[in-house]
């Protein structure tokens, strides 16, 4: 495991220059510094912000299995830093879409949002987003004390959302789609099975402290 | 190659065009890909030449034909067309072609000929997109017959004055620029008179989404896309969207062909 000091000097920062990556090309693409954005501007800039914002959404929700599967607790400092980058990205996909696509003509804002399920679907999940992104600090985390977690569970509802949101607006190839599905199915079937087996664990085990759910990492750390 | 034509004023549109880097690098082409820049990226490897087109059906005239016979009676003219997609964005094209009905009447459809149905050659070794079933291969369209005579039916075999390059349909397409732009079937193997309505493509993926019509309307709604205003490619990254217009603004030439039908059921 790496040390706390190498956590936070060294792979945290590499992980905050990883996350900008794609926000950095796009914006050298629109400057035109490195290629371009092709013949669809808006477009390109929307769909690469959502993508990043769902691969981001899906990554931060993997964090707890991987630090169990590989027995890497340490990961755990790294999630918030992916949380509050997938929330920036579904963020800037929102407002690409409603001033640079749609140039804040709310009657052809409002109605989307109202009738077009693909649009209302992901307007639900960036809403579901803010509280947790809002209660992102270290204040508030403490502030909320266990509340925090089960808040923060929000976030089962809001990936697959998110997919959601992806596979509807797609017209015909749901090969894509179906991919972030089945990581989600695994990640959250994952915690499902982990949930009931620790639900009925025998009365022999049952002093045995387990594995917290999601949240704050345990004490041990 | 270069191609001889005279520009048909009357039939186009004095907007601008298009660049020829956006009309040939961001289109839709499923046979080469589901996405914009994949047509140009991945048709290197179809080969538009030698090509044949196959007539059949309620017509006194029916067989094989190659392009050279079946195009070499008719002048080719160049249109400046608008061409609107169903998912909001349009681009102003000029195609190099002759006028469909033109064609058609050569082979003297029958009293029976009530729609045309159009086939997409069938080739997954040259058209890597055909390899997924993403849409039931291969693709086809349809026109009521007298949508296929109006005068704005055009087959093109160019753009920008040259032979139609892979990614836009070569070497045989089909211009309605008055429908959505996936009316607009390319690299057209097979046209054929029929007594009934023949199935399309996109109709049989998602029937609710797209009917048979398929008119420019801003005022039908797609399930997932408003059709009321739409982003005119080229137009850069902060100018908004422009109001669509009824029949994509060709409704003088067309709209007597749906007087009397309710086009929020015949979509």
């Amino acid at each position: 495991m790496p040390s706390a000091t190498i956590v936070k000097r060294v792979i945290k920062p590499a992980i905050f220059v990883l996350c900008s990556l794609p926000l950095a090309w796009l914006a050298l693409r629109a400057f035109g510094v490195a290629g371009s954005l092709g013949a669809n501007p808006v477009e390109e800039i929307q769909d690469t912000l959502g993508e990043w914002g769902l691969r981001l959404l899906v990554i931060t929700l993997a964090v707890t299995p991987l630090r169990d599967w590989f027995n890497a607790p340490w990961l755990i400092l790294l999630r918030r830093m992916l949380g509050v980058f997938a929330f920036a990205y579904v963020l800037l996909h929102f407002l690409t879409w409603l001033i640079l696509d749609q140039g804040l003509y709310w009657p052809g804002i409002l109605p989307d949002i109202a009738k077009r399920p693909f649009i209302t679907i992901g307007f639900a999940a960036l809403l579901l987003l803010i509280p947790l992104a809002v209660t992102s600090t270290n204040a508030m985390m403490r502030r909320l004390g266990k509340r925090w977690k089960s808040l923060h569970r929000l976030i089962y509802i809001i990936v697959p959302l998110g997919v959601w949101h992806y596979w509807w607006q797609v017209k015909a190839d749901i090969r894509e789609p179906l991919i972030y599905a089945a990581i989600v199915a695994v990640l959250l079937g994952w915690r499902f099975w982990k949930a009931k087996r620790r639900r009925s664990v025998t009365p022999a085990h049952a002093g045995v402290p387990s594995d917290p759910p999601d949240g704050l990492p345990p004490a041990r750390e | 190659t270069d191609l001889t034509f005279k520009r048909n004023e009357a039939f186009s549109t004095t907007e601008a065009p298009n660049s020829y880097e956006d009309v040939t690098g961001y289109n839709n082409f499923y046979e080469f890909g589901t996405g914009k820049s994949d047509p140009a990226a991945n048709s290197g490897r179809f080969k538009p030449t030698p090509w044949t087109v196959t007539i059949s059906g309620e017509a006194e005239t029916t067989g094989k034909f190659t392009l050279e016979d079946f195009l070499k009676p008719h002048a080719l003219e160049e249109r400046v067309y608008r061409l609107r997609c169903v998912e909001a964005w349009s681009m102003v094209i000029p195609w190099v072609g002759v006028p469909l009905g033109d064609v058609l009447k050569r082979f003297k459809p029958t009293s029976k000929a009530k729609y045309v149905a159009f086939k997409t050659v069938m080739r997954p070794s040259e058209m890597p997109g055909q390899r997924y079933a993403v849409l039931d291969w291969p693709y086809v369209e349809g026109l009521r017959i007298d949508e296929a005579m109006n005068p704005l039916s055009l087959l093109a075999v160019g753009v920008y004055g040259k032979t139609l390059p892979n990614q836009n349909g070569a070497p045989l397409r089909l211009v309605t620029p008055w429908k959505y732009g996936f009316k607009g079937i390319k690299s057209i193997v097979e046209i054929s008179f029929t007594e009934k309505e023949p199935p399309t493509s996109w109709n049989i993926s998602a029937s609710h989404e797209y009917g048979f019509y398929a008119n420019v309307n801003p005022n039908v709604d797609h399930p997932r896309w408003s059709q009321a205003r739409e982003r005119r490619i080229g137009a850069g990254l902060f100018n908004a969207r422009i109001p669509t217009q009824m029949f994509n603004g060709y409704e003088k030439e067309v709209a007597g062909l749906y007087r009397g039908m309710d086009l929020a059921k015949n979509y």
